[in-house]
């Protein structure tokens, strides 16, 4: 059909913007037929907003998307997939309430708003019996199946939707390594069949293993395009990045193990998803909590506040047992603990609300405190270098690193003596990253106790003096000092030994 | 309280300049002092049920047991005015707040712990309500007359102005300086835009649903106490006139119906706007039917005003 | 048999919950099961039930319909007019009955949809408008509509109430094929999941637009039964039955946050609202009484379905 020296989608010169916040800037991008496409970038780098682009999700600001050479307007996902550009989104784009075959129906060409035939059913079939998805009934309410079986009917109802350009926007990160590997084959067929495959994902090894041609974006632009192996593993992060890992992260002062215990969890135990788990932070630590997507290291941050209900074990601060039964008591004065949640926009800020009114939610509450006082988040603001063009503007105008900014003023207004973050720099760009690793050192020093969740390897290593790893629930590793390494952490989140001669332990 | 003005609040303001001067070109009466204090009297009962409803509309909730919250407390006080009792006569005001206040609070109780939506659950409650009144009252009008207190703050004047809009205006006032000076007016739209940031927050959210419920049921009650006394005697359904254009009131002055945005402010005027647009259309001797299609035509037109003016800024 | 019980729980609850009202009010009623009183029955419960029907619509899409009340009054009003003459005529007076409920839904669509505004309030407001215009058509209760036709949709056929068997034709004949098209599934998967629906390729505008219009034409059906039942028009009658038809659909298991339950459920909700309303007659509870039973049995119905959140573990999981 389409000239082969004319590529399948062409983007010229795109721009996204949200408010303030340049998600692409002047980005030109190429996918050809019969090949698949990598895209490698840091979260917030703008690759999802591309993928958004392609899918007619989302509209340019600027820019032109062409189609076999000509020029198209996607106004609508309708739109690009009557020209065959299917997305499996990372949010996934499955109806909850629905059936599995509902969805698969949803949208499925030829369905239409008429009587539905399940054509195509078939092959969806088919597509999830080969990717390890046979036991995934028709009947079952999508709100009943686990993540992976998701992603798994996410991945059969793009497949069905017989794709010229496939997105795959992370869209195994919750799959096992073997059903991933099917999947692989399924892609390579679709691939060699003609289709062009856009694959974004986090983990190098899948890249290395599926791409045929490279793109790493960095802050809203495309930094290089090149072939698989042109580049290595240090060159491709430093393209990510923009600059050396250990240049983010602040100075690692010897540890303080002697220090007073600010935070001490004895057998912690909730429902089957938190299994005894037992930690102390002291005065002056920062404490890591790894482990792949839930397993329990979640959850346990939450109880700590007080958001879980018949959880089994103690808590002691500074020494004082205590029982913390809502987030109102985790932050009185006496207790003085933070929490940072791990989705900023529901759960930590309020997007409707200024940045001042977001500022002093947390701090109203404390008798000992004047929320109206500037004073109270001058300090933060200042150091993490809040860029805003007003405080009296809604919060949700600010990019997602600043937003971020805005969460950690707001709790550090109260002089926490304890703080518990979830996943903090999730999303967020390289810079916005370096000035929250930095606060939360110059935090630690003065004194602040600190427990970080983190899925980023990096952060539990550089920045952290101890690490306990969640597996299923329970803590399986417990690392500092020089057992910190990235091998060890890799090793306990799937809750293996590292070293061969380790087993009989 | 100035805080709170935005042009979607001033829009019913203008409304009511501009339905005073056209509606004076056909009925000059219109323009008489006697007119339209009479007019600030009758808005004050709409005016204190759409205080209440915006408190909870504020917070993203719905409150649909307005009328026989009204009709109770009016046949509450009514009754025991009726005893004779110059105690229970005493009594009767703060009895019906109480009332209103113990409803509110069974209100808050279904959407903060049960988390039922509160249009359902207010739903509920009204007949709820309905049911133990004409238990109560056997389907008869109720025996029993309103106090002379009652009286005067539905129909009374002081300096000029009629009582029941003074009382009006004092609570709104009272309630505006609550919900800018105190951190409940913060957690209230807090939790109209964000329950769950706000609980994370903090902030005891459960409190502050019950206080804003029992608040509206205060209001309402209230309410109920001087329609009584304007009419000197409670009556069956007498509130059931009045739910839909307090909703009304509320969305016309700016609040957003999803709660969180808007104020006092713009419910005042909106109060204003759709009592005076009732009496001229019925000074104009329009019949009901058009004045039914005019009202709702009225109300869409400024709906779209809002929409269509955010639109053009977004 | 039991996967199809598990997955529609909450229209079998509702169906075994309206049997057990059915037969108690059977066994109650002095002149016991038969024709006579099946066919009363019937039709109290599907005036409402259309009514239900038309909410339905509108709630699944995570909407509410406020005007549903009104279209019932205006479409009764307009039928007043049309119901009678020739057989032709009359069915095409049928028609013209639904067609204006349809108009209304429309209408409460298209501002919704383009005026961007929020259906709670939309319908509010074209609930007055719609009032006005059948008092316009009926400044007074009157007009008339043919006994023949009215008493054929009203009485029985072989026995079993004329009522029944159009709720039958609405759930076999309607609902069952129209919840296997596009169309009805759409219908869900905006009310589910609107970015899922608009990402899955789904023209989430003329979704929502045509569960309005479906909702309006429900309430001409609702309305053009109602003629039926009272051979008058009377523009009074708006006022119970928005609210009512709210508490149907609750009680037959539509969540209001949309995408969960089915027509079915919503006329089940509708049967047994009016099935404990005639039970009540029959109880001897004292008649003064029966308002504020009616009031606490749907207090305690909603209430039930609302003791779930006592059970979670993790306080988040409320705030949805």
């Amino acid at each position: 059909m389409s000239n082969s020296s004319t590529p399948l989608l062409e983007m010229r010169d795109i721009s996204m913007h949200f408010g303030a916040t340049k998600a692409l800037d002047g980005v030109d991008f190429i996918c050809n037929a019969g090949e698949v496409h990598a895209v490698l970038g840091e979260n917030g780098a703008g690759k999802s907003t591309l993928m958004k682009l392609i899918a007619g999700v989302l509209q340019p600001t600027n820019g032109q998307l062409r189609v076999d050479g000509s020029d198209v307007f996607l106004n609508a996902p309708q739109a690009a997939l009557r020209h065959g550009l299917v997305c499996m989104f990372q949010e996934l784009s499955l109806v909850p309430d629905l059936t599995v075959r509902e969805n698969l129906l949803l949208g499925a060409p030829g369905a239409g708003i008429g009587w539905l035939r399940g054509q195509g059913l078939d092959k969806a079939q088919d597509v999830l019996g080969r990717i390890g998805g046979a036991q995934i009934k028709m009947a079952a309410r999508v709100a009943d199946l686990t993540l992976p079986q998701r992603q798994q009917v996410e991945i059969a109802k793009a497949i069905m939707k017989k794709p010229r350009l496939l997105i795959l926007d992370e869209a195994t990160s919750a799959l096992s390594a073997s059903v991933v590997e099917k999947v692989f084959d399924l892609v390579r067929e679709e691939r060699d069949s003609g289709t062009a495959i856009l694959f974004i994902s986090h983990r190098f090894h899948e890249i290395e293993a599926l791409a045929d041609r490279v793109s790493v974006f960095r802050n809203g632009q495309r930094v290089e395009t090149f072939m698989k192996g042109d580049h290595d593993y240090a060159a491709i992060i430093n393209m990510m990045v923009g600059q050396k890992i250990e240049e983010l992260f602040p100075e690692k002062p010897p540890a303080r193990q002697d220090a007073e215990a600010v935070l001490d969890v004895r057998n912690y135990t909730w429902e089957g998803q938190v299994k005894d788990v037992s930690l102390t932070v002291r005065r002056g630590q920062i404490v890591g909590l790894g482990g792949l997507d839930g397993q329990g290291q979640g959850a346990f941050l939450m109880g700590l506040v007080g958001l879980l209900r018949k959880a089994g074990g103690t808590t002691a601060i500074a020494g004082q047992p205590t029982r913390i039964g809502s987030p109102k008591q985790a932050k009185h004065q006496d207790i003085a603990l933070a929490y940072i949640p791990e989705d900023r926009k529901t759960e930590g800020l309020i997007l409707d609300q200024s940045i001042q009114e977001n500022l002093e939610l947390a701090a109203l509450g404390r008798s000992d405190l004047d929320a109206g006082d500037a004073a109270l988040y001058a300090g933060a603001l200042e150091q993490l270098a809040l860029k805003h063009g007003g405080l009296e503007l809604p919060v949700s105008s600010l990019s997602g690193g600043n937003q971020q900014k805005v969460v950690l003023a707001k709790w550090l207004a109260l002089k926490p003596r304890c703080l518990l973050l979830a996943d903090p720099t999730r999303g967020i760009d390289v810079k916005t990253k370096t000035q929250i690793y930095a606060i939360l050192r110059q935090l630690a020093d003065q004194g602040t106790a600190i427990l970080l969740l983190s899925t980023d390897y990096e952060e539990l290593i550089q920045l952290c003096d101890e690490t306990h790893v969640f597996f299923d629930g329970a803590v399986v590793a417990s690392l500092s000092g020089d057992d910190l390494t990235p091998q060890n952490i890799i090793a306990a989140t799937l809750n293996v030994s590292p070293e061969p001669q380790a087993a009989h332990a | 309280m100035l805080r709170s003005i935005s042009i979607d609040s001033l829009m019913p303001y203008f409304g009511v300049v501009l339905l005073v001067f056209a509606g004076s070109a056909f009925f000059p009466q219109i323009l008489s002092a006697d007119y339209l204090t009479q007019q600030l009297q009758i808005a004050a009962f709409l005016g204190l049920l759409a205080t209440g409803a915006t408190i909870v509309i504020l917070l993203g909730h719905i409150d649909l047991s307005v009328p026989w919250v009204l009709t109770g407390s009016a046949i509450l006080s009514t009754s025991l005015v009726g005893t004779g009792n110059p105690t229970l006569t005493f009594l009767a005001v703060p009895a019906a707040l109480a009332f209103g206040a113990l409803i509110g609070v069974i209100n808050g109780i279904g959407v903060a712990i049960l988390r039922i939506p509160s249009m359902v659950w207010t739903l509920a409650v009204n007949s709820m309500l309905l049911g133990l009144a004409v238990l109560n009252t056997g389907g008869f009008n109720p025996k029993g007359e309103s106090s002379p207190l009652m009286n005067a703050m539905a129909s009374g004047d002081l300096l000029g102005l009629p009582i029941s809009f003074l009382i009006w205006i004092a609570i709104s006032v009272g309630l505006a300086a609550f919900l800018t000076r105190t951190p409940f007016g913060r957690y209230l739209r807090s939790i109209g835009f964000n329950e769950k940031a706000t609980f994370l927050s903090g902030v005891s959210t459960p409190s502050v649903v019950f206080a804003a419920f029992a608040i509206a049921g205060m209001c309402s009650a209230l309410g109920g106490v001087m329609l009584a006394g304007y009419a000197n005697q409670a009556y069956q359904s007498m509130g059931d006139p009045f739910l839909l254009p307090t909703i009304a009131a509320v969305v016309i002055g700016g609040t957003s119906i999803l709660g969180g945005r808007g104020g006092l402010f713009g419910t005042i005027g909106g109060a204003l706007f759709i009592t005076l647009l009732t009496s001229i259309l019925s000074v104009m001797q329009i019949d009901d039917a058009w004045r039914n299609i005019i009202f709702g035509v009225i109300i869409l037109v400024m709906l779209l005003f809002q929409t269509l003016r955010k639109g053009a800024v977004a | 048999m039991l996967d199809y019980m598990r997955s529609n729980r909450r229209e079998v609850i509702a169906g075994v919950v309206l049997i057990a009202l059915l037969s108690a009010y059977l066994g109650t009623h002095p002149r016991g099961a038969s024709t006579y009183v099946m066919t009363i029955w019937a039709n109290q419960c599907l005036i409402l039930g259309l009514a239900a029907c038309a909410q339905f619509f509108a709630v699944v899409v995570r909407g509410i319909d406020l005007s549903v009340g009104a279209v019932v009054a205006l479409t009764n009003c307009v039928a007043s007019y049309v119901l009678e003459g020739s057989a032709f005529g009359m069915a095409f007076g049928m028609v013209a009955v639904v067609a204006a409920g349809a108009l209304c839904g429309l209408l409460n669509g298209l501002i919704i949809v383009y005026g961007r505004i929020q259906p709670i309030v939309v319908t509010l407001a074209t609930a007055s408008i719609f009032v006005g215009i059948a008092l316009l058509l009926r400044p007074t209760p009157g007009g008339a509509v043919n006994y023949d036709l009215a008493d054929a949709m009203t009485l029985d056929v072989l026995g079993i109430p004329t009522a029944l068997v159009i709720t039958a034709v609405a759930v076999f004949g309607f609902w069952l094929p129209f919840r296997r098209t596009g169309l009805g599934l759409g219908l869900y998967a905006l009310g589910s999941s609107e970015q899922a629906a608009f990402q899955s390729g789904i023209n989430t505008r003329f979704i929502r637009l045509a569960a309005f219009t479906l909702a309006g034409v429900f309430g001409g059906l609702a309305g053009l039964f109602y003629s039926f039942v009272t051979t008058t028009g009377d523009a009074g009658i708006s006022a119970g039955f928005t609210l009512n038809s709210i508490a149907a659909v609750v009680l037959g298991g539509v969540l209001l946050r949309g995408g969960v339950g089915s027509l079915i459920g919503a006329l089940a909700g509708a049967f047994i609202l009016k099935t404990i309303a005639s039970l009540m007659f029959f109880s001897g509870i004292p008649s003064l009484a029966q308002p504020l039973f009616e009031g606490l049995i749907l207090a305690a119905a909603i209430a039930i379905g609302g003791a779930d959140v006592l059970r979670a573990r993790n306080k988040l999981e409320v705030y949805a």
